[in-house]
């Protein structure tokens, strides 16, 4: 049986060439007498060879992710086909980089993602989430980031012992001909029974992909336009009892 | 301040409503001189569009001062006197650096009703159905305009406010339909519709150096209007308009046609009158019958070009003369911000002077009269500009 892939496309190879380079120093330092620090050097060169080689990453595995055939690591994340999954995708008049980095800095999220009240950032990996709920109450739950390929994706799932089992992707990518970044997001959530289940299933809506979708459609105008367009708060003159429509 | 409020079909008021304010950082507030009513909003009157709401505060075609802008607004000033287009648009999504202004990604609040309609959203519109924003118009002393930095015009101080205010949409909108024909040397145009975006449509075939301009209505002083911008003009009351643009074309046909109509023709043949029958029954929700002519007499290879607004399904077009003639069509709420600047130096140049469609100024006050005679081309309306911060007499 071949080992499934899960590294894909320029990280493969890039896994590959690092690899080499690695094994080659590692091999250098062994000549110059530097024994066992060497050897190891060379043999995790030689890991990412056979990575870069096979696609296939043990590591990557064990964590329970892929960065191959569109980033499927949510699924994966989670451990099967649990949940709800939601893919959405927009594309972005604006450099990748940009759109990475801003997406990057988390405590930016709740500016477009209309459910969420605050992003804090408690490490480099680890962030803590407060999320709207129905009633004025607030959800809170720790994630952690399981993959980064800077200005490409960023991965996260929540943290063990979180009350909402999800996990996440948002892939940036090139469009065509300087037609900007299609930016690709996978949502994967699993709503526990009872109270906690029904706050996630109000912050999702009827239709989770209309929410997601309408997130992403403020994050476009945040990026091109600087502001998200409005009526609220616009004179209006009395209004009867009967809306007509 | 005072606005002109729709409440239901054939029901608009003057009402008392709270003054705009600045809601996002390009906005500016604008104070109104001098305002319009568009054939386009008859078809709100008169219940055509849908997503309307009870409190919508209608008028797209206005100027006035700047009394306010945003902090990110760093191209206005207090002060400045200028021209809104009735489209609103980001100025740097994909579309809009395309020149595609109207159809900006970013400008429209309810964006997520026009993709259910039209696949995808186009842009935002000052007074025009929550389809297209639910943005508060311009028919008021005042209006909040969004995204100010990139629609409003600048206009230089010796121009009186009629000259230039149809540079907010029957301009420009009569002059990109012109555009869309691709006039060649000795080329005939027919145009469907004298009212002031078909008279604008008319002058800019002209313009761009059309040979003829024939004409279609059945309204006197409108076919007197179009006759004095040079136009031939055929009336569908008592005249068999396929056969006499043949006729008059060397049995060619016109080279373009404009439908500047749009969906509630009122035309005098059996479809226009089993269109009305449909649409009353919602069997159908617009009323395409000038373009069916329209289609129906262009020549071979020809272009038809509309302005006129479409917004639904329309029933028994003639697609297949559309195909077997190899048509092109073109159409689409106008791509204003390209033509805004160039049609302002035509009329500083003296080459045209819009203002020759209007026919009566009311203040505010009376606009629902206005609205009246406008519908019902009573008292030889063909355009009617209102001042909102006269009194009434």
């Amino acid at each position: 049986m071949t080992a499934e892939v899960n590294v894909a496309g320029v990280e493969r190879w890039a896994s590959a060439l690092g690899g080499a380079a690695l094994a080659a120093y590692g091999v250098k330092q062994m000549r110059e007498e530097r024994g066992l620090a060497g050897a190891v050097i060379a043999a995790a060169g030689g890991v990412l060879i056979a990575r870069g080689g096979s696609g296939h990453c043990p590591m990557y595995a064990a964590a329970g992710f892929t960065t191959a055939n569109g980033g499927s690591d949510t699924r994966a994340a989670l451990g099967a086909r649990r949940g709800v999954t939601v893919d959405e995708v927009v594309t972005i008049n604006a450099p990748a980089e940009q759109l990475f980095a801003f997406w990057r800095n988390f405590s930016q999220l709740p500016s477009f993602m209309d459910h969420l009240v605050s992003v804090e950032q408690m490490d480099y990996r680890r962030s803590h989430w407060v999320a709207k709920a129905p009633a004025g109450r607030t959800v809170q739950w720790d994630a952690e980031i399981i993959n980064e390929i800077p200005g490409e994706l960023i991965g996260w799932r929540t943290l063990d012992g979180a009350d909402v089992v999800s996990a996440g992707s948002v892939r940036f990518t090139r469009a065509p001909a300087g037609r900007g970044t299609e930016v690709h997001v996978r949502l994967q959530y699993d709503p526990p029974a009872g109270k906690i289940g029904a706050t996630v299933a109000w912050i999702m809506g009827h239709e989770p992909s209309q929410t997601i979708r309408e997130d992403l459609r403020r994050f476009k105008q945040l990026m091109e336009a600087g502001e998200v367009p409005t009526i609220a708060g616009q004179p209006r003159g009395k209004q009867s009892l009967l809306n007509y429509d | 301040m005072k606005a002109l409020v729709w409440h239901a079909t054939n029901d608009v008021r003057v009402e008392r409503v709270p003054d705009p304010t600045i809601l996002n950082p390009r906005d500016a507030i604008i104070k109104i001189t001098t305002t319009a009513i568009c054939g386009s909003d008859l078809h709100l009157l008169d219940g055509y569009i849908p997503t309307m709401q009870a409190g919508d505060i209608l008028g797209h075609e206005f100027m006035g001062e700047v009394v306010e802008v945003g902090r990110e607004n760093t191209k206005l000033a207090v002060g400045d006197r200028v021209v809104v287009p009735f489209t609103i648009a980001c100025g740097h999504c994909f579309f809009c650096e395309k020149q595609l202004w109207s159809l900006c990604d970013n400008s429209n609040p309810n964006a997520w009703m026009a993709e259910k309609l039209y696949g995808y959203t186009t842009s935002g519109l000052f007074g025009y159905s929550h389809l297209t924003g639910g943005y508060a118009g311009g028919q008021a002393q005042y209006a909040r305009v969004p995204f100010a930095d990139v629609g409003p015009l600048k206009i230089p101080a010796g121009l009186a406010d009629e000259q230039v205010l149809f540079l907010s949409d029957i301009f420009p909108t009569g002059y990109m339909a012109a555009e869309n024909c691709d006039i060649q040397p000795g080329d005939t145009i027919a145009v469907w519709g004298c009212g002031p975006v078909g008279q604008m449509a008319i002058r800019s075939a002209f313009l761009l150096g059309a040979e003829r301009v024939i004409a279609i209505d059945d309204v006197p002083e409108r076919i007197r209007l179009a006759q004095k911008g040079g136009a031939e003009v055929l009336n569908f009351a008592d005249e068999d308009i396929f056969e006499r643009l043949k006729a008059l074309t060397g049995g060619r046909g016109p080279d373009a046609c404009i439908d500047a109509v749009g969906l509630e023709a009122h035309g005098a043949t059996l479809d226009a009158y089993v269109d009305k029958v449909k649409a009353a029954a919602f069997l159908a929700t617009d009323r395409p019958s000038a373009l069916r002519q329209a289609i129906h007499a262009c020549r071979k290879g020809g272009i038809v070009s509309i302005p006129g607004v479409y917004g639904g399904f329309l029933d028994k077009i003639p697609f297949g003369a559309a195909f077997q003639k190899g048509l092109t069509f073109r159409m689409g709420q106008t791509h204003m911000m390209k033509y805004m600047q160039p049609l302002l130096a035509r009329i500083e140049r003296g080459e045209i002077d819009p203002s020759f469609v209007i026919t009566h100024r009311l203040p505010l006050d009376d606009a629902p009269r206005g609205y009246q005679m406008f519908k019902n081309k009573q008292d030889e309306c063909i355009k009617v500009v209102l001042q909102p911060h006269e009194t009434v007499h």
